[in-house]
């Protein structure tokens, strides 16, 4: 079966609709068929429209927020109100607290973390392992190492080589993603595999970091919101008077 | 005894909207290269150019199987040649010049 490539983290704006057509036909070209655009939490009935008018690029999109709260109970309200809304939830974890209150919470898909601020990359032991018990995957954008050189980009290898190994260690997911805003720095998925080789990722992790990881997030999600779902494993399969 | 070296050869789409040389072309590969694994790392990739088409915006590159993900890493990590914005894909990876022309006719 031919693989599913995926990108979760696409920066777009939204306000200039030729540019998000643009992004996506791309994404379709470099041989994506799913991929994810931050909606802002104020744009979920526009997301409908925005599906039917990139439906010519024959690509598979999904729709996340990422939330930035600063203590965990903004995290958890925010949570109550927008997890039905958003097939994707992305946390973007700039306190030890809120790292670990998103870790442990199994309505949180992705664990992402500020790539140039060395000191608050919270992704260590006990937080993998509070993420390797709820559904918590851990994200890792691109564009940090391709826009910085030198040795920032050697700091952030090395933090990014120290949290992919832990998340190997405690079997957390990991998703890369390319966190662009900007076609130049738009990768086919092999070579964002390939650049996953700089961390000391695997192959065959590697590919499924692009794969099959972002593919399963989307597809339980998207199982978990329709209206045919009651809990995991129990559907409804037919309403009426008759059943 | 010495052990025959196996070599690959990658074909690169240059994504571009202005042209480059050769020479500027393969510089800003080397210093990608070296940039990412110092000259030591760059010089065990053995990494040649064997053909060239600026119009095409086409190129095939030499390089040891060992150093395949290396240089795959570095040609994706290069945004710029002469202050230029490019982003250079692979097309295809083959054992043979034959080999790499045939799968990107297919």
């Amino acid at each position: 079966m031919k693989r599913i490539y995926a990108d979760l983290h696409l920066c777009l704006n939204l306000k200039d609709l030729e540019q998000v057509s643009r992004m996506v036909n791309k994404a379709s070209t470099l041989g994506y068929r799913l991929i994810a655009i931050t909606l802002p939490s104020s744009y979920t009935g526009e997301a409908e429209r925005l599906k039917d008018l990139l439906q010519e690029a024959k690509i598979d999109l999904a729709f996340r927020l990422d939330l930035k709260p600063r203590t965990p109970n903004e995290l958890t309200r925010n949570l109550r109100m927008f997890r039905r809304k958003f097939e994707i939830i992305g946390v973007t974890c700039e306190s030890k607290n809120v790292a670990r209150q998103a870790a442990k919470d199994r309505r949180v898909d992705l664990l992402n973390f500020p790539s140039l601020d060395f000191r608050r990359r919270f992704f260590d032991r006990a937080e993998a392992e509070l993420a390797s018990n709820a559904l918590a995957s851990l994200e890792i954008d691109m564009k940090p190492l391709l826009t910085q050189e030198g040795p920032t980009r050697a700091k952030l290898l090395s933090s990014l080589r120290r949290e992919a190994a832990i998340a190997k260690g405690f079997h957390v997911p990991i998703i890369i993603s390319s966190g662009v805003s900007n076609e130049l720095y738009m990768r086919k998925p092999r070579e964002l595999a390939a650049l996953a080789y700089l961390f000391d990722l695997d192959k065959v992790s590697a590919i499924e970091a692009v794969s099959s990881n972002p593919v399963a997030i989307v597809k339980r999600n998207r199982e978990k919101l329709s209206r045919r779902f009651v809990a995991p494993g129990i559907r409804i399969i037919r309403r009426g008077k008759d059943c | 005894m010495l052990k025959r070296v196996k070599r690959r050869y990658l074909a690169l789409e240059i994504d571009s909207g202005e042209m480059f040389s050769s020479w500027e072309f393969m510089d800003a590969v080397w210093s990608a290269v070296s940039k990412l694994y110092g000259e030591y790392g760059a010089s065990r990739t053995r990494l040649a150019l064997i053909s060239y088409d600026m119009e095409k915006r086409f190129a095939v590159v030499r390089l040891v199987h060992t150093a395949v993900d290396m240089v795959r890493a570095a040609l994706a990590s290069i945004t710029k040649i002469q202050d230029k914005p490019v982003t250079i894909h692979v097309l295809a990876v083959s054992g043979t010049i034959r080999a790499l022309y045939k799968k990107i006719r297919q």
